[in-house]
């Protein structure tokens, strides 16, 4: 433990960058999160056919050339949206910062399945022939290329790697971020995370085989977190980045500032592979009040990590309602995911994202396609299919959960000086 | 082939792989590093492209005769016209 004499820096969110299934900026995120309105379409997924995905629309060439999306990955390309965006959004004068004291820290559920898959596929109408195969395939596939690719495009010489973290990994982003600034490592951190899972037919094709993936006739009905027809995951790529400085650094440069990391908790279930512990999971909550100095009753919001399995809602509802079940009549609870399903890496922090806005407005987005709750799910405060202007917001408790029992919950508060 | 239509199926891979650079003004007789931005990847690409889509190998120890697009016309054009008909 450290000594409780020890004053650590606040650390600060001062610039988000995002592209989601359903808006590429905050502000349009936020108007189809406040809309109802999904992002879920179908795709061809090799090998498998027709299926509901989370698509980004964003414009790859705003930022980068054809040949570095010739070279690069969809991960990096999405990093590298989300880093420009975030860096424009914060006001930074980012030419006279020095480049080896900016830090980029992206999770990622998994990353180079995507680029070996194509290569496989690419050798396979050359007979397995490996003289076929990319000289690219290990920049590509290495862990820290989505990172690597941010560094690479903006000259930024501090660390840059990602943080694997299975689902849990967007949170992990801006509290590895938080703790290299608490440290004094660097001075300006982006961070969050990123997925391009969609591109991979494993991931489906593994999900499906595990009896958790979605399947619904209407594809942006198939993402259904605590309905009592929920049938599984939609897959979905996606990206987050936010700026996080030092709060000093940024009321001295009189940056914007979003909000306040608060607290935070991650811990590990150490009991399966795949299914979530209800346990550790509250556990976990619980440390992130602690750790911010609150207790349960002070969050006004709770991101679940829901992702519609029939069991792994269940258990988070279990591991909600044993922390904030009794005594905190003014908590409301959200989901995400029934707007852009299953964002993987980027799922935690886009979904933090879609709600910080609710400091500024006291409304809650709705958890949709709710068409009948299943009662095992029935949260108190849980907001269903309209938006819910609440008396206030001063904090939110984003959960993020991911496989081998890793579990994330990022607390963060409005910004009081 | 001749030497003109061998630079044009180079050309034509270079469009691909280096997709921002103007290639109308390419000198043949300047090395193609001094005039586009291409990297070292990116003759290998040249290299991968050849073997794929005309099955024409280029060994490593053959690398700088690909140095410019005349070169790249010398050393290629009987390689290709020794290639068995497809």
């Amino acid at each position: 433990m450290l000594p409780s004499s020890l004053q650590l820096p606040r650390v600060v969110i001062t610039g988000v960058g995002l592209t989601a299934p359903n808006g590429n900026n905050l502000p349009e995120f936020r108007t189809a999160l406040l809309n109802g309105t999904a992002g879920i379409e179908w795709i061809d997924v090799r090998y498998m056919g027709q299926l509901p995905a989370g698509v980004c629309h964003y414009d790859p060439l705003k930022y980068q050339k054809k040949k570095e999306l010739r070279v690069g990955t969809r991960a990096g390309s999405i990093s590298i949206y989300c880093a420009r965006e975030a860096v424009a959004d914060s006001g930074i004068a980012f030419d006279a910062v020095a480049k080896d004291r900016v830090g980029i820290y992206v999770g990622t559920t998994e990353h180079g399945n995507v680029e070996t898959e194509n290569e496989i596929y690419a050798i396979s109408k050359f007979g397995y022939d490996t003289k076929f195969w990319s000289h690219y395939h290990n920049p590509r596939t290495v862990a820290n290329n989505p990172a690597g690719e941010v560094s690479l495009h903006m000259g930024i010489t501090g660390p840059a790697y990602t943080i694997g973290a299975a689902c849990a990994a967007g949170n992990m982003g801006l509290i590895h971020a938080t703790q290299m600034l608490r440290l004094g490592e660097v001075d300006l951190a982006i961070c969050g995370g990123v997925s391009e899972s969609i591109h991979t037919f494993g991931i489906f094709a593994g999900f499906k085989s595990q009896g958790a993936l979605a399947a619904h006739p209407d594809p942006k009905q198939a993402s259904r977190p605590f309905d009592k027809a929920r049938n599984g995951i939609v897959v979905s790529e996606g990206g987050c980045l936010y700026t996080l400085e030092r709060l000093d650094d940024a009321r001295a440069r009189g940056a914007k500032i979003y909000a306040e990391i608060a607290g935070y908790c991650v811990n590990s279930d150490a009991s399966d592979y795949v299914l979530p512990n209800p346990s550790r999971q509250a556990e976990c909550v619980r440390k992130a009040v602690a750790h911010a100095g609150l207790t349960p009753a002070d969050i006004h919001l709770v991101n679940t990590h829901a992702t519609a399995t029939p069991l792994g809602d269940i258990q988070e509802c279990e591991a909600i309602r044993a922390v904030f079940g009794v005594g905190c009549p003014d908590t409301y609870v959200n989901n995400t995911k029934g707007f852009i399903g299953h964002c993987m890496g980027a799922a935690g922090a886009l979904e933090l994202a879609g709600n910080l806005p609710s400091f500024d407005d006291q409304v809650v987005h709705p958890t949709i396609n709710i068409s009948e709750l299943d009662p095992a799910c029935a949260l108190p405060g849980l907001v269903i299919n309209q938006a819910r202007k609440v008396a206030k917001v001063d904090t939110i408790l984003n959960n993020s959960f991911g496989m081998l029992g890793i579990n994330s919950t990022l607390i963060v508060r409005r910004f009081v000086a | 082939m001749t030497k003109d239509e061998c630079k044009k199926v180079v050309l034509d891979i270079i469009a691909d792989i280096a997709p921002d650079e103007d290639l109308s003004a390419v000198k043949p007789e300047v090395r193609l590093r001094d005039q586009l931005q291409l990297d070292s990847m990116d003759f290998l690409d040249i290299v991968m492209e050849l073997r794929k889509r005309y099955g024409l190998e280029v060994p490593e120890a053959d690398y700088p005769q690909l140095a410019s697009l005349d070169s790249c016309a010398e050393y290629l054009t009987p390689k290709f016209n020794a290639l068995p008909a497809r």
